[in-house]
């Protein structure tokens, strides 16, 4: 059992002692409150970066430049009536918003902060997990809050709100694979599973950075797939403001609209940390020669690297329009995915060797050749009146029903 | 099909805005300068011999779109009369609750007896409350709106409320550029003719200067003030950033 243990955690090489135990529990506490902390500070953030891009003030009447105001909502909303709709299914209406919270939560265990340090004689790694599965961890967490975000709609008893749970449900299916396909990229190259494996791989300075060593396209793919699974502008078809009041999460209120919200703008942090991970080097970086900075700089690096990252999703937002709900069924299916299993299939192949990465260069101009062909096809394809199929059976509600029912209500 | 490299166009625009100067204020700290022709609260004005101009017509109630004005004339008595004519408007209610502040009964009204003030800043907390009646509306024995306890006047305000002007804008016709649109008040004699679309324009004397100032910056290229393009206008944004010595400005 500790040699299992240890093979996933050097801390656990002379077993699990009370020292041991006190050290997890406090890093676990430690990242979790400077990730809520994080969150508040993002929102505040990304609401002060929005208003200077589009030449407003923004939050500026809680604490100094507004800091506060992330607190003051919260005090606002948990103050607030908490309503379940009357037709809402009550034990899932409340469970829902747990389970879109709790996979942002879980999903930063497995994030690296910063590199390793000693503490009397324990060797302690800066992150919260390394379990052995690692990067798959991420995948599965948000696979569950597709669950959390399709019961929300579906419990709420309410039309939209289900309308946009059944969207954000395909949307975040359909984004899954190009994420997924682009990961195993990086597993590829790395040869390894786990975070830790992930950064070590690429601590060699920058040109061994993945986001180079696999050249930039897995990149673009995962920031494209990642942004379209946290639902954030242009990919926010779920919430629209304008459309669905909101999408998913229209009936909630007060607390449960709170959590929401914090799992929202959390999402976003852990995915800038797990897309720094994956490409950037995660806590990789200059570290001065002095004894007691070199465990601080890595997680300045960390922390510089993710804020980009959380600077670039707000620039999104407010430089880009929203898809429509078919150009981003285009978008992830017959360009993502296609070009993602490609740059997959090319780097597998220069990974054996030089010749079978020419070959998989050449199959893949080939099968995009016939992909582009079979698109355009299908673009051109004659649809008329005579194309449709007859109904079967009868429309749901017939017309004469409709009539009588207006009737009676005259 | 756009430009493919003109993709990025959006995230420029974006980021060049962080170094923009902020279009809002913080609004009770800092307050905005009103335009010319702003729309606010009514006066009902007096002659200098202290009659009322109003003479109950109500053309005003009329005319007015939502109905929110009620006036009621009545023959002056012979031995005080109220106003110059035949008769007076002995009530006279404007409720703010429904006034849109389109100065249609400024326009409507023929003697200029009723007017608007600039001052918008006025709130009340029931509905008797927002119903103005004459004892409110007149103005004082000077010719100036009445200060209400409730009612947030700034510097300036008062001074430009007696005088008439157009609820729409003549001065978009070239004819009517340099004319002065107004009457005179009671006290302020005339005042400068309003900004035209032409050169020539008086913005310091009209009251919109510090407004212009304020937006040409957000404005596209081809609406920017001339004197506020080109070399010219470089040189005296850069004038107007060095600091001026106090001891020169006094004397």
């Amino acid at each position: 059992m500790n040699a299992l243990l240890a093979t996933a955690d050097p801390l656990f090489k002379h077993g699990v002692t009370w020292a041991v135990f006190l050290i997890v529990v406090i890093k676990i506490v430690v990242v979790f409150g400077a990730l809520l902390n994080a969150v508040i500070l993002m929102i505040w953030f990304e609401r002060k970066l929005i208003s200077d891009m589009q030449s407003r003030i923004g939050p500026q009447r809680w604490g100094p430049f507004g800091l506060l105001q992330t607190v003051a909502d919260g005090l606002k909303l948990i103050g607030k009536e908490d309503l379940v709709p009357a037709g809402a299914d009550r034990f899932v209406f409340k469970l829902a918003p747990y389970l879109v919270v709790l996979p942002a939560f879980l999903t930063f265990a497995i994030v690296p902060i910063g590199g390793t340090m000693h503490i009397a004689g324990h060797v302690v790694q800066l992150q919260i997990a390394d379990p052995p599965m690692g990067i798959l961890f991420m995948l599965a967490m948000s696979g569950i809050s597709v669950y959390g975000v399709m019961l929300a709609g579906w419990s709420s008893g309410s039309k939209y709100p289900l309308l946009s749970a059944v969207r954000a449900s395909a949307q975040m299916i359909s984004y899954e694979a190009a994420l997924g396909m682009t990961v195993v990229t990086v597993i590829l190259i790395t040869g390894s599973l786990t975070t830790h494996g992930i950064v070590v791989s690429q601590g060699g300075g920058i040109w061994h950075w993945n986001l180079i060593r696999l050249g930039l396209i897995p990149f673009a793919i995962f920031l494209i797939a990642i942004t379209a699974e946290l639902n954030r502008p242009p990919f926010d078809v779920v919430e629209s403001d304008s459309e669905l009041v909101g999408g998913f999460h229209t009936e909630y209120s007060s607390f449960r609209f709170a959590i929401f919200y914090l799992a929202e703008f959390m999402n976003t942090i852990t995915m800038s940390a797990i897309m720094v991970t994956l490409f950037f080097g995660g806590p990789a970086g200059w570290v001065p020669p002095v004894a007691h900075l070199k465990w601080i700089f890595p997680i300045i690096w960390f922390v510089l690297k993710t804020t980009v990252f959380c600077f670039c999703y707000v620039w999104f937002r407010a430089a880009l329009p929203r898809f429509r709900y078919d150009q981003l069924m285009d978008l992830g299916w017959k360009r993502l995915i296609p070009l993602s299993l490609g740059w997959m299939l090319i780097v597998a192949g220069f990974l054996v060797s030089w010749r079978w990465g020419l070959l998989m260069i050449s199959v893949g101009i080939i099968a995009w050749l016939v992909l582009s062909r079979a698109f355009e096809l299908g673009k051109t394809r004659e649809s008329g009146p005579e194309r449709v199929l007859p109904t079967v059976g009868e429309r749901p509600i017939p017309g004469r029903v409709i009539r009588k029912l207006s009737d009676e209500e005259s | 099909m756009a430009n493919p490299f003109n993709f990025f166009g959006g995230f420029k625009l974006t980021f060049a805005h962080l170094a923009r100067p902020k279009v809002t204020t913080s609004y009770p700290q800092h307050k905005r300068a009103k335009q010319p022709r702003q729309h606010g609260r009514h006066v009902l004005n007096r002659y200098e011999d202290g009659m009322e101009k109003c003479i109950g017509c109500e053309l005003c109630a009329g005319v007015c779109p939502v109905n929110c004005i009620y006036v009621r004339g009545l023959d002056n008595p012979s031995d005080h009369p109220v106003s110059p004519g035949e008769r007076y408007g002995y009530i006279y209610e404007i409720n703010y609750l429904r006034c849109i502040h389109c100065d249609l009964c400024v326009e409507a009204c023929p003697t200029q007896a009723i007017t608007e003030s600039k001052m918008f800043e006025f709130s009340f907390t029931n509905r008797a409350d927002a119903i103005y009646t004459k004892a409110e509306l007149l103005v004082d024995d000077l010719g100036f709106p009445q200060r209400l306890p409730w009612e947030d006047w700034r510097e300036g305000e008062a001074a430009m409320t007696g005088g008439w002007m157009r609820a729409t804008s003549p001065s978009g016709d070239a004819s009517f550029e340099g004319v002065v649109q107004w009457t005179a008040d009671l006290g302020e004699g005339v005042r400068a003719p309003e900004a035209g679309q032409s050169e020539g324009r008086d913005d310091a004397a009209t009251g919109s200067k510090q407004l212009r100032d304020a937006f040409y910056r957000h404005l596209q290229p081809e609406d920017v003030p001339l004197d506020r393009r080109g070399l010219q206008g470089l040189i005296r944004n850069v004038r107007e950033k060095v600091p001026v010595r106090k001891s020169r400005e006094t004397s």
